[in-house]
């Protein structure tokens, strides 16, 4: 079977430094996949490589057999590959549901009148839905940056998923979110599993471990190890590196 | 949603009818005073869309303004072209102008885009007088009398009347004030203010942020254009001296005055700002220090601008 | 006149608009580089150093000399002051953000330039020159003073690249430039150095003023053109990169030497908007840019 995501060789060099050293990994449709590894060890960049934020040096990126190494970051993000920050960037002045329409409304958007009018009510839809779906539950007219720091967070993942995504990016998506927060975010993940394949930059081993049909763990920018949860836990050479042991 | 959207609507509507209806109220004299404000407050509409909705400050919109005057002055003058005509010249030389200004402006972003509005609105306007002996930049001409009339619908008006001129003004400020309403509002308007507020996040929403500045910046000059060519049309003055620095930085006290961002500062900014400078020029010839004076008082102590602060202290739906 | 003349003469004017360009460009390339601000009253500051001139010229009389030595003094220290005092009372309170810091300097040209209007009326005041020679170049003469504008240029020019290589304050300023927060940590006093950068700027501009108001004359518009020109420098050079702007001065102010002497000034300013379109076309961030702007 091939995989819907694949990333085949790609490096990012940063002046002298390189971030990411040929990295390799193939995701198969509505699979989630945790990219785990020590700080520094490349994952933001890696995915920026991914979405278009950062450029890659080498190799390719390609999704579902067509090639996307060259497109700008707002074209492959219409191709489906949505990227959620790990630092918060929602827009702060905009209300909830101003911040969550931006993203629903981009599927609507066609053709001249599409882009001076969409249908209120299925945007308004798609802004609940998502919100719903994200476990936010607040005042969608309040400023997005009247927000407590877990809510805006679950923002954040509204407006990735009101982007109905192929390829999910969550970057440290429970950094910050309370205990019944994270316990709704791992529902949410495995819901999501099987139509969306998700990438996940997690530190959190508990929510790795139980959300994660599959492991990549990074080291110094290259691949160390990949692997099923229950195969990675117990590779020593992962334990090494990543409890120092 | 619905209650506030009408609320807005009915607040604009409201405004335009108060305009129409003052009339009546008003003495003879400020007829063709309001007249000016609103040809002027619908530049800042323009300018509005793009300073205060996609967040790009510009110091070369002059040469929009003076891109609707020429396109549809010059025509006039050489040619005997009609008014409606001349108008849609005016718009439409104003409209290309601004979207090939803008392919190579908005390459450059930040301080840089204000630099370089800024240079070819001085290369424009040195441009009006290097060809003085096809602009007669130099001196300005005035429209010949064979303009003086317009014909709508088999009914002809006197430009030379001042209601006319007020009524006149007051329908092209109306469809722009309106034009600009629907477009921040629209889902573009939408994606504008997101780019104001983050460009990089907007992109990764799958928006193409250039484009998206490319046609805020196209509609921007276009509106100042038909402000520009209106002018001509109704006051019927072309020079070079409305592509000057000083008719950049014109819009920008005026939308700043009123407030960025906000639908109707523009009106209250050029209406205010008009007669504060009708005040000073009684007192002084350096009158235009009441430009730099507001400008500071401005930047110092509300950087919102009036409706802006209103804005945020009492009434968070105003558009 | 053949051509050779006509060439040789385009060439000497083009050099010593150059010089003065790169000055007043120098000092807006060392705002924006230092502070990351556009100072849009910069054209303001020339301005305000050749009106002083002729101020000094109408106080002092003769000898030219003297006058014009004391406007030398007196220019960049007024100036610097009128600077350091906008610094204070405005520029420090909006925290120096790029946008407010446009406006308020936009407010701060009209209030320079509508002040000199009524301290110094709205005529062009000719200064004569400190002194006159005549150089005879076989096909015509010129005038030595001009030679004199160059080469005083030049030397401020090295001496403010010395300066910032050697003195504590140029390396507070590269410090500050470099990374802000780690020259506040490192106890660099940012907020003196802004001021004196911004001081620094106006009187380079200043200077200018006064070494071309001989050659010019005094008139309250007359900061509009240096401004323009400064931007097209800064903006060709690459926005922060002093060495770009002064070669960019070069280029430019030669070339519009040229075009000026040949056909006309105008048409000099416009070609020369024309060249900075295409240098964006091809660079965005200028010749010699590399930081973002």
């Amino acid at each position: 079977m091939s995989a819907l995501l694949e990333v085949d060789a790609v490096s990012v060099r940063f002046g002298g430094l390189t971030a990411v050293d040929a990295v390799s990994i193939a995701v198969p449709a509505g699979e989630v996949r945790a990219i785990i590894g020590p700080n520094g060890a490349g994952k933001t960049t890696l995915v920026g490589a991914i979405c278009g934020r950062v450029r890659a040096d080498s190799g390719r990126i390609v999704l579902g057999g067509a090639d996307i190494s060259r497109l700008p970051a707002h074209a492959r993000a219409r191709r489906g590959i949505v990227y959620t920050f790990q630092v918060t960037s929602i827009f702060p002045t905009l209300s909830v549901r101003d911040n969550v329409a931006l993203a629903a409304q981009r599927g609507l958007m066609r053709g001249v009148m599409g882009r001076l009018a969409v249908d209120r009510r299925v945007l308004d839809a798609r802004v609940r839905g998502a919100l719903a779906r994200a476990g936010l539950e607040v005042d969608p007219e309040q400023p997005a940056s009247a927000l407590a720091y877990g809510h805006q967070r679950l923002l954040e993942l509204a407006m990735g998923l009101a982007l109905a995504p192929r390829v999910l990016i969550l970057d440290e998506p429970t950094q910050g979110l309370a205990e019944g927060e994270i316990a709704h975010f791992r529902t949410l993940v495995r819901e999501l599993a099987g139509t969306v394949s998700v990438l996940l930059i997690e530190h959190n081993v508990e929510v790795v471990l139980a959300v994660a049909d599959h492991i990549t763990v990074l080291d110094q920018g290259r691949v160390l190890a990949e692997g099923t949860p229950r195969a990675i836990a117990h590779d020593p050479e992962v334990q090494r590196a990543y409890l120092g042991g | 949603m619905s209650t506030s959207s009408a609320r807005i609507w009915l607040l604009h509507a409201a405004v335009l009818l108060a305009l129409l209806l003052a009339q009546p109220l008003l003495p003879e004299y400020h007829y063709v005073n309001v007249a000016r404000i609103l040809v002027l407050a619908c530049y800042a509409v323009g300018y509005n869309v793009l300073l205060g909705y996609t967040g790009l400050m510009s110091l070369g919109h002059a040469m929009f303004f003076a891109l609707g005057m020429y396109g549809a002055g010059l025509p006039v003058y050489y040619h005997g072209v009609g008014a409606l005509p001349a108008l849609a010249l005016g718009v439409a030389a104003s409209a290309l102008g601004a979207a090939l200004f803008g392919l190579i402006a908005l390459r450059t972003r930040g301080v840089a885009f204000l630099i370089v509005t800024m240079m070819f609105g001085q290369a424009f306007h040195l441009t009006l007088l290097h060809f003085n002996v096809y602009t007669l930049g130099d001196q300005g001409f005035i429209l010949s009398e064979t303009i003086r009339t317009l014909d709508v619908a088999g009914a002809a008006f006197d430009l030379a009347d001042s209601r006319v001129k007020y009524n006149a003004a007051l329908g092209v400020f109306s469809v722009c004030l309106l034009a600009s309403l629907l477009l921040v509002r629209s889902p573009v308007g939408r994606v504008l203010v997101a780019i104001r507020e983050n460009e990089d996040r907007t992109r990764l929403l799958g928006y193409n942020t250039y484009l998206a500045r490319l046609l805020a910046l196209t509609v921007s000059g276009t509106i100042a254009g038909a402000a520009g060519a209106t002018y001509a049309l109704l006051f019927s003055y072309v020079g070079a001296s409305f592509a000057s620095i000083l008719h950049s930085i014109y819009p920008l006290l005026w939308t700043l005055l009123g407030g960025a961002g906000t639908t109707l500062g523009p009106l209250l900014g050029t209406g205010l700002m008009f007669y504060l400078e009708i005040y000073a020029r009684d007192l002084t010839t350096a009158y235009l220090v009441v430009v730099g004076a507001v400008l500071l008082v401005l930047v110092l102590w509300a950087p919102r601008g009036i409706l802006g602060t209103l804005r945020d202290r009492k009434a968070r739906w105003l558009p | 006149m053949s051509l050779g003349p006509h060439l040789l003469l385009a060439l000497l004017e083009g050099l010593v608009g150059a010089c003065v360009l790169a000055l007043t460009a120098l000092g807006l390339a060392l705002v924006f580089g230092v502070m990351r601000i556009v100072n849009v009253a910069h054209g303001e500051f020339f301005m305000l150093g050749a009106v002083i001139a002729a101020a000094c010229a109408g106080l002092v009389g003769d000898p030219p000399w003297l006058a014009f030595g004391c406007a030398l003094l007196v220019a960049p220290l007024a100036v610097a002051a009128v600077a350091t005092a906008a610094d204070w009372a405005v520029l420090r309170r909006v925290r120096y953000d790029p946008e407010s810091t446009i406006v308020a300097t936009i407010g701060l040209l009209y209030i320079v330039q509508q002040s000199v209007l009524v301290l110094h009326g709205p005529d062009a005041r000719a200064v004569p020159a400190p002194f006159y020679v005549r150089l005879d170049l076989g096909w015509f003469g010129y005038n030595g003073y001009k030679l004199m504008v160059a080469g005083a240029a030049v030397t401020l020019l090295l001496a403010v690249w010395l300066g910032l290589g050697r003195t504590r304050l140029g390396l507070y300023m590269r410090a500050t430039q470099q990374d802000r927060e780690m020259a506040t940590a490192l106890g660099v006093p940012v907020r003196r150095v802004y001021a004196t950068v911004f001081a620094l700027g106006a009187a380079l501009a200043a200077v200018a003023g006064v070494l071309v108001v001989p050659i010019q004359q005094a008139h309250y518009l007359m900061g509009l053109d240096p401004l323009l020109l400064s931007f097209i420098v800064v903006i060709v050079g690459g926005l922060g990169s002093l060495k770009g702007a002064v070669i960019a001065a070069f280029v430019i102010g030669v070339s519009d030497g040229f075009v000026s002497v040949l056909f006309s000034p105008t048409l000099a300013k416009i070609l020369a908007t024309l060249l900075v379109a295409m240098v964006l076309v091809v660079r965005p961030r200028g010749l010699f840019g590399t930081s973002e702007a």
